[in-house]
Formats: C-alpha cells, structure tokens, sequence
C-alpha cells in the first residue's frame, strides 16, 4: 500500500467539497447539497444522546474516584460512604449507554465502523506513531485512533465495572481475587485518567467535532478536511474487487445515514 | 488552518481526489477500490477481548505482584522529595477517610472527653488532664481493612484500661461504645477487648499531636484491630450492656475486628 505523500493529500480548494450524495445516486455531487443546508449529519440524536449520558456518568465517576484516592480532596469532602455509593453506581451505570444505544441503527452501524480497520487505517496509525503526526487524509468517518479510542473505552468500562463489582461485593469472592481486583482497578484507572486526558484534550482542540457530538451535525468542509474518505466508506462496493479472493459481503448497497 | 475557508462550489464531474491509493496526478482515474468497512479487521474486538484477559490474569497474579510493587516503592518513596509516589496505588501512606462532612476541629480549650454510662464515676477530661495521666507509647504497623499498611507507626496517650478502672465499671457493663465529635463516627469494643494493654486513647502520632485530619487531638488507637476500629475525634466513651455496633459495622464489616482474623481478611496481625 502506497501512503500518500504530505504534499499529494487533499487540502481546502484543492479539492471540491464533502457533499453527501442522496439516496439511490451514484454521481457523488450531483444535486445533493440543497438537501443539507446545516453541514451534514454525522450522529443520530441517539448517538448523541449516549455519547452525553456517558460522558456524565466518566465525569461523575472520575470526580468519586479522586476524592476516594486523593487524601487532599477526601479531607476536602468528607462523606466517604456517600461518595463511595455514588462511585459504585455511576460506575456500574457506565455500560447501559452504550447498550441502549444499541437499540438504534445509526449507533450499530458507527460501532461497526469505530471496530473495523480499513488499510487506511493501519496507514494512519503508522503514520502517528512513526512521524507524530495525526494524518486526517487517511480518516474515513473515523480515523484509526478514534478506533482505538472507543475499544479502549468499552475494554475498560467492562474491566473497571467487572473489578468494580468483586470490591462492592467482597464476600461474594476470595480475598486473592479482591487484592487482584483492587490492582487492576488502581492502576487501570490510572491508565484511563491519562487516555481519557487525552481525549478531553483533542476534542478541546476540535470544536467542529465536538459541535458534531453536540447537534450531530458537522460543517461539509469540516467532513471533506478531517474525515475525508467517510464518503468512500459509504461508496457501493466497487465494480472491480480489490481482493478478488474475498467474496462480496452481502449488503453492499449501503445508503446514507 | 488551511481549512478555515469554505470549499468552492462544485465545477462538475472531474474525479475527486480523495483516497491513500490515488495518485492525484498521475493521469489516470483509479477506482480508489475503498472496501466496504465490513472487510476491515476487526481490531476493535480484539482489543476488547485482549483487555478482558489482561484485566482477569490482572485479578490472578495482582495481589502477588502490588505485594512488590509495594516494596519497591516504599524504598523510591523514602527517597522522593516531591511525593508524587504518595499517588501511585500502594504508593504507601495513609489515606484520609472520613464519613463526616468536614474535618471537625477542638482545640485545648473546648476539647472534652466524657467516661459515662455504667460506671460508678462518670468524668470529663481536658486535654491537660489526659496528658497528667500515664502514658503509654507503642510502635506497630497500622493496617487498613481497604488494604494499605503503614509500618511502625508510632501512638502515644493513656491506656483505655487506666480511664474504664478510673470510672469504675458497674454490672452489667460488659462492652465500650465511642462517640465522636464529627457527629457522624461510632465505635465498639467489648470490655474484655477495651482492657488490652494495646488499647489507647492516643494523643500523639509519631511523636507529634495528632493532627485534625489523623483524628486529632484525641482519637482512639486500636493497635490489633484493623484500622476502622480506632475512631477519630473521640469524645464519648460508655459502658454498654451489650456491643452496639459502630458505623462501619453496620454495612458489613466485623465488630470484632482482628486484623488478620476478621473481614475475610489474611494479613499479617499487627499486636
């Protein structure tokens, strides 16, 4: 696989704008931007509405956590057992975004796309480790890190959450498994702190993106700049397969979101 | 940034640019062949399902390896000026816990501690009536049911005993419950446990006042019994007819807290 050369990648005005394409089209520009006068939509109201409520809950937990690990802001607050009560439920309560949102067909098919790696993605990925460098010309609707990103997250929800639950309810296990739970818990959380920083940092740098988790909607050039082979993943499977070993995945028609 | 104007408008059917496999300039339209994400790999599983393994080995072989983690820290952190090894789990230390809403303060003058219940001579104590009294200083580790350990830890006051014998116990005094001036904290021991020798009524932590945040200036110190039992900002003490359970002890934990015998606990006694 060829990685294109920095000067090679699409820039502003070097190339013609993101525009959705409506339903049943082929020709990716034809006539479809007076259909999306706001940008285009990047997030159902479901989606939006879980990214928010699991937001919250990390928040609630993290402020628990640090007054529950920081002698300094324990003395501050005091109420242990109630902090305590509120870590243990925001906590547990940490998955059930995610599994309501699995009600909904746009949070399905964003999950399938946040699990899968496209070779653009591994290029992206190379591309940050070896030259620190994010590469948005090798992003579809998400780039490799937001990927990664959101298997971490549901990785350590269900680690956390399982740990969690040998400490809350000590009797129900050996006192091997609860040192063991503590450990990983501690230091797992340590872990998250700096990823989720992380997190917190890009998206602070980003307001488009975080308008898009906001109103579900992102500006079209935002798309073309950032994400801009999100439209290729949407493309119907090529008349001529890439692999041609591979058979033809069902359901490659794929409409728009 | 390079993207802050907005595109231009459409200039027709010229092939888009866009894709890692196209060349922009070679001339020649490429099927830019981007898979349908359904091929992709499915890394986002896999690291899912590798993060539940790491987390359950984690929960086998953890309380083996803090163990060491412990003791290696414990050797960088008496070399750390700044204390960021205070932060890391097992980092050592005591950890402030307290169920009231603030740490409360009394000072020489408005501290009291009142002897009552079944005894022949309630009382009330200053701080200067309790230093008048025999001291007694022991040096052990403090464990904590939660899990950390602080070794040799030095607490000074007066025997538990020297005040119940002081008061006198009448029949059918048979337990001591504490009260505490966070309004909030209870404790109990039976009387049996209360006559320990490594019972005090601590005024002094490694060989300094207690301090407000360690429960000062008189906090109970329970030397045998997991750290819980030896109640800060102590101000009550009463002989019972029977153990009423203290605070923590109604959510679960064991009145009779042995440390190494109590709490589904193994750690190694500390008196």
């Amino acid at each position: 696989m060829t990685s294109p050369r920095p000067d090679r990648l699409p820039r502003a005005g070097a190339h013609r704008p993101w525009t959705p394409r409506p339903r049943g089209t082929s020709r990716p520009d034809a006539a479809a931007r007076p259909h999306e006068p706001d940008g285009v939509r990047r997030f159902s109201r479901a989606e939006t509405w879980a990214h928010r409520s699991l937001a919250w809950l990390m928040g609630v937990c993290a402020v628990t956590a640090a007054i529950l690990y920081l002698p300094p802001l324990g003395e501050l607050v005091g109420r242990r057992r109630l902090v305590v009560t509120v870590h243990e439920w925001s906590g547990i309560a940490l998955p059930l975004p995610a599994l309501l949102g699995l009600a909904s067909r746009a949070f399905r098919d964003d999950l399938r796309r946040l699990g899968r790696f496209l070779p653009h993605d591994w290029a992206w990925l190379r591309t940050a480790v070896r030259r620190r460098r994010r590469e948005p010309g090798l992003a579809g609707k998400f780039n490799a890190g937001q990927k990664l990103y959101a298997a971490f997250t549901a990785g350590f929800v269900l680690v956390m959450a399982g740990t969690g639950l040998i400490m809350w309810f000590p009797r129900l296990t050996p006192l091997l498994w609860r040192t063991g739970a503590t450990f990983v818990h501690d230091w797992l959380a340590l872990l998250v702190a700096a990823v989720v920083a992380g997190h917190v940092y890009f998206a602070a740098a980003d307001p488009e993106a975080r308008r898009g988790l906001r109103t579900g909607r992102v500006p079209r050039w935002w798309a073309a700049s950032e994400h801009p082979l999100w439209r290729t993943e949407q493309r119907p499977r090529p008349v001529r397969p890439r692999d041609p070993g591979r058979r033809e995945p069902p359901g490659g028609q794929r409409e728009l979101p | 940034m390079e993207n802050d104007t907005a595109p231009g408008p459409a200039d027709g059917g010229a092939p888009v640019p866009y894709g890692p496999r196209r060349e922009a300039d070679d001339g020649v339209p490429q099927d830019t062949g981007e898979p349908d994400d359904r091929d992709g790999t499915p890394v986002g599983r896999r690291l899912v399902l590798g993060m539940l393994g790491l987390g359950a080995a984690g929960v086998a072989v953890g309380g083996a390896l803090q163990d060491r983690i412990d003791s290696v820290l414990a050797r960088v952190s008496a070399k750390d000026p700044v204390g960021v090894t205070g932060l890391l789990p097992g980092g050592g230390g005591f950890r402030f816990y307290s169920v009231s809403n603030s740490v409360p303060h009394r000072s020489e003058t408005d501290y009291r501690l009142t002897v009552g219940g079944l005894v022949d001579r309630p009382a009330r104590y200053r701080l200067s009536d309790l230093r008048a009294l025999p001291q007694t200083r022991l040096v052990r580790d403090v464990q904590c049911v939660t899990g950390w350990r602080v070794p040799n830890t030095a607490f000074s006051g007066v025997r538990l005993s020297t005040l119940l014998d002081a008061a006198g116990v009448r029949r059918p005094g048979s337990a001591v419950h504490f009260t505490c001036f966070d309004g909030v904290y209870t404790e109990s021991l039976t009387l049996e446990q209360a006559r320990r020798p490594d019972m005090l009524v601590a005024l002094t932590m490694d060989d300094r006042p207690v301090t407000a945040a360690h429960g000062g200036p008189v906090r109970l110190y329970a030397a045998p019994m997991y750290f819980y039992k030896s109640a800060k900002w102590l101000s009550g003490i009463t002989v019972t007819e029977q153990v009423r359970p203290g605070y923590w002890e109604h959510y679960g934990y064991d009145v009779d807290g042995w440390v190494g015998r109590s709490n589904g606990r193994h750690d190694q006694p500390t008196s």
